[in-house]
This record gives C-alpha cells, sequence and structure tokens, in this order.
C-alpha cells in the first residue's frame, strides 16, 4: 500500500467519525475509550465494542420477546433490561441509542403501549446503523494497521 | 518492620454491568492500578473476607479463616444500581464492619440524584462519580489510597507499642504466639485484615472468640 493510501485511509477514518458524530451517533465518550487503547492493550475498543454487540442484541431480544406478550407487559423487566442498554451505550458513547433508550423508558412509565412499540422499532434501527457504522470503522482500521505492517514489516506494533 | 512499600495500590471494582467492568478494569490499569473485578456486592464481601448474614460486631469476628489473608484491597469502587445488594448496602456494611471500615469507597452511578450523593456521601463514601466515568475521575482515587495507608500505619505502630508493653506484662503463651505472628508486626496496613482482634485485650476469657485465630494454640 501506498503511503497515500495510508493517509487516505486515515482520512476516511476521521471523516468517518466526525460524520457519526455530527449526526449524534456517537459523543466524546468514544473518544475515551480511544484514548484508553495503547500497546498494552492494542485491541481495546473493538473489544469493548464487541462486548457492547453481544449484550445489546441479547437486551433487544429480550424486549422484543416482553412486547410480543400480547395481553400482559411485564413492565419491571421492560424497565431493567432498557436501563442496562441504556447504561452500556452510555459507557461505550452510543449517543443516539442511549437517548432512545431514555425515551422508550418513559412510554415504559406512562404504560403507552403504542410508544413502547413505536420506540422499539426505532431502537433496533438505531442499533443497526451503529453496528453497521462501527464495523465500517473497525475495517478501515484494521486496513490502515495492515498497510503499515506492509510497508514497515517488524515495525507492527508501532500505530 | 518497613515502611509501607511502594506496591501497587489494589482496587477491588464492583459492577454488575459487563462492559463497565472492562472500562473500570482499564481506567484502573491504565492509572496504574492492580485491580479486582466482580460483578456483585456480596462477590466482593466475600472477596473482602466478610460474610454477608454475619452481624457485624466488633467483638465477633466474622471472618473465615484462610480466607484473603494476604489480599490488601486499598479501594472499593462501587456501581449504585445493582441487583440484589446495592452499592449503598455494600458501602454500610463496610463502614459497619470493625476491620473493613477503614477501607475508602467511592459509589459510581449513572443517574444524577443529588439525593442519592448526599446519602452515600453521608455514609462515609470519599467520592461520587457520575458513569460513564473518565480518566479525570479515576486521577482522583490515589490521595484517599494514600490517606487511609497513612492512617493504617501509624494505627500499627500504636497497637505494636501497645502489644510490646503487654508483652513485659503478661505471661500468656497466647498473647506470646500472637505477638510473633506476622499479622500483627507487618507494615502491611490493611482494611481486610482482621484488626479486631489487635484491639482487643488479650485475656484467657478471649480464648473462646479467638479459637479461630491460626496462629494461636490453646492446648
Amino acid at each position: 500500500m501506498t503511503s497515500f493510501g495510508a493517509v487516505r485511509l486515515r482520512t476516511d477514518m476521521n471523516r468517518l467519525l466526525s460524520l457519526l458524530f455530527h449526526q449524534g451517533v456517537l459523543d466524546e465518550q468514544f473518544l475515551q475509550l480511544q484514548q484508553l487503547q495503547d500497546q498494552t492493550s492494542p485491541n481495546f475498543v473493538s473489544e469493548v465494542v464487541t462486548i457492547y454487540f453481544h449484550e445489546s442484541e441479547k437486551q433487544l431480544r429480550n424486549l422484543r420477546n416482553l412486547l410480543l406478550d400480547r395481553e400482559m407487559w411485564d413492565y419491571v423487566k421492560l424497565g431493567i433490561h432498557l436501563n442496562q442498554l441504556m447504561g452500556s451505550s452510555s459507557s461505550i458513547g452510543a449517543k443516539r441509542v442511549r437517548n432512545i433508550c431514555a425515551a422508550f423508558r418513559n412510554a415504559v412509565e406512562q404504560n403507552n403501549r403504542s410508544a413502547c412499540m413505536r420506540a422499539l422499532e426505532v431502537l433496533e434501527h438505531e442499533y443497526c446503523y451503529l453496528k453497521n457504522k462501527l464495523h465500517e470503522l473497525f475495517q478501515i482500521e484494521q486496513q490502515r494497521v495492515l498497510g503499515d505492517a506492509v510497508r514497515y514489516p517488524g515495525v507492527m506494533h508501532q500505530q | 518492620m518497613g515502611v509501607a512499600t511502594d506496591s501497587q495500590f489494589h482496587v477491588l471494582a464492583v459492577d454488575d454491568s459487563i462492559i463497565d467492568r472492562k472500562l473500570i478494569e482499564r481506567l484502573l490499569k491504565t492509572s496504574s492500578f492492580q485491580v479486582t473485578t466482580v460483578d456483585s456486592g456480596s462477590k466482593a464481601l466475600e472477596f473482602l473476607g466478610l460474610h454477608e448474614d454475619d452481624e457485624i460486631n466488633s467483638n465477633q469476628p466474622s471472618v473465615s479463616p484462610n480466607i484473603t489473608q494476604e489480599v490488601e484491597v486499598n479501594l472499593i469502587i462501587t456501581d449504585y444500581c445493582m441487583p440484589g445488594m446495592t452499592g449503598y448496602d455494600l458501602l454500610k456494611k463496610v463502614k459497619k464492619s470493625s476491620f473493613l471500615k477503614n477501607i475508602p469507597v467511592v459509589i459510581m452511578s449513572s443517574e444524577n440524584v443529588p439525593s442519592r450523593i448526599s446519602r452515600c456521601l453521608e455514609e462515609g463514601a470519599e467520592e461520587f462519580f457520575l458513569k460513564p466515568v473518565r480518566l479525570s475521575d479515576v486521577s482522583k482515587l490515589k490521595p484517599h489510597m494514600m490517606r487511609s495507608k497513612i492512617k493504617e500505619t501509624h494505627h500499627h505502630q500504636q497497637l505494636q507499642e501497645n502489644n510490646q508493653e503487654h508483652h513485659k506484662q503478661d505471661q500468656e503463651p497466647i498473647e506470646h504466639n500472637l505477638l510473633e505472628s506476622p499479622e500483627v508486626e507487618s507494615q502491611q496496613s490493611n482494611g481486610s485484615k482482621r484488626k479486631s482482634m489487635e484491639e482487643e485485650t488479650l485475656t484467657r476469657q478471649n480464648k473462646t472468640q479467638i479459637q479461630w485465630w491460626p496462629y494461636c494454640r490453646f492446648d
């Protein structure tokens, strides 16, 4: 890969990050995660985000299952799962997902079933968008790291 | 006898969220602390050597022997909202325990509830961090741990002086063994070790209370 390619990748990554910040999808907590990544923990961000995906999808399934019950909704359980999803989203800087959880929680507190259904759909949609964009980000990052390795063999860990 | 060595401070982090555990662990390690993470208040108490169902009474040793004798915890940082035992419950139990109460406790919460914050501070928490916790928050922890360590060192020095006086007066073999035990002489100032013993006058009447002490023999 040429050094021009490397520069372009970095630009791509920055551009994507800027976009996500501008859209309010991510907030500065995500930057904090990046700051915590270093040579002793070189994959920290992707590790945390992977755990986040795993946990979030579990919570989203729980939420959907709770809402599938035509008769009685377990509002307490709904609240618990929402709080957990809200907390973890906030911890990785997933601002939009977190805010939708908050709106969803309000709908639960008001026993507003249709608002809850809508909130769940928006939540699933937003989560998918976030996941896709973060995957993109990691792909660009990986290409950049690989490119560095090709250009500077033996100096893999310098980023 | 030595001054507390420049070994790393050890923080016990308690949070039911796996993401937050990973985060706080990284934050603490980045700040050069040793970290142990647990996912509940009851596991935290277990780690500290305190059984949850024991009533905290400074005359009653409530620690099972052989557990965590060598583990020193310099600070506990715990989430507030946890199923079962909340961080607030954990804080109260720690502060009521005669041998844990000097360990500084910090509470974390994602909710900014002023009454919650003041309740925790009143109960003895050193700090209250809003989540997500940042590096700037973690940088506030060291002074609490240093202060605690200094307090413990002075306390231990005083106990040593008291024990030495006792030793001259009293011929009790029990006491003799106790004095030679590394627990008393060690400078490892430590909130999780059993200080209740050191604070008591040793007499034959106390024998039944200290049967669990591994260094004593009563035959």
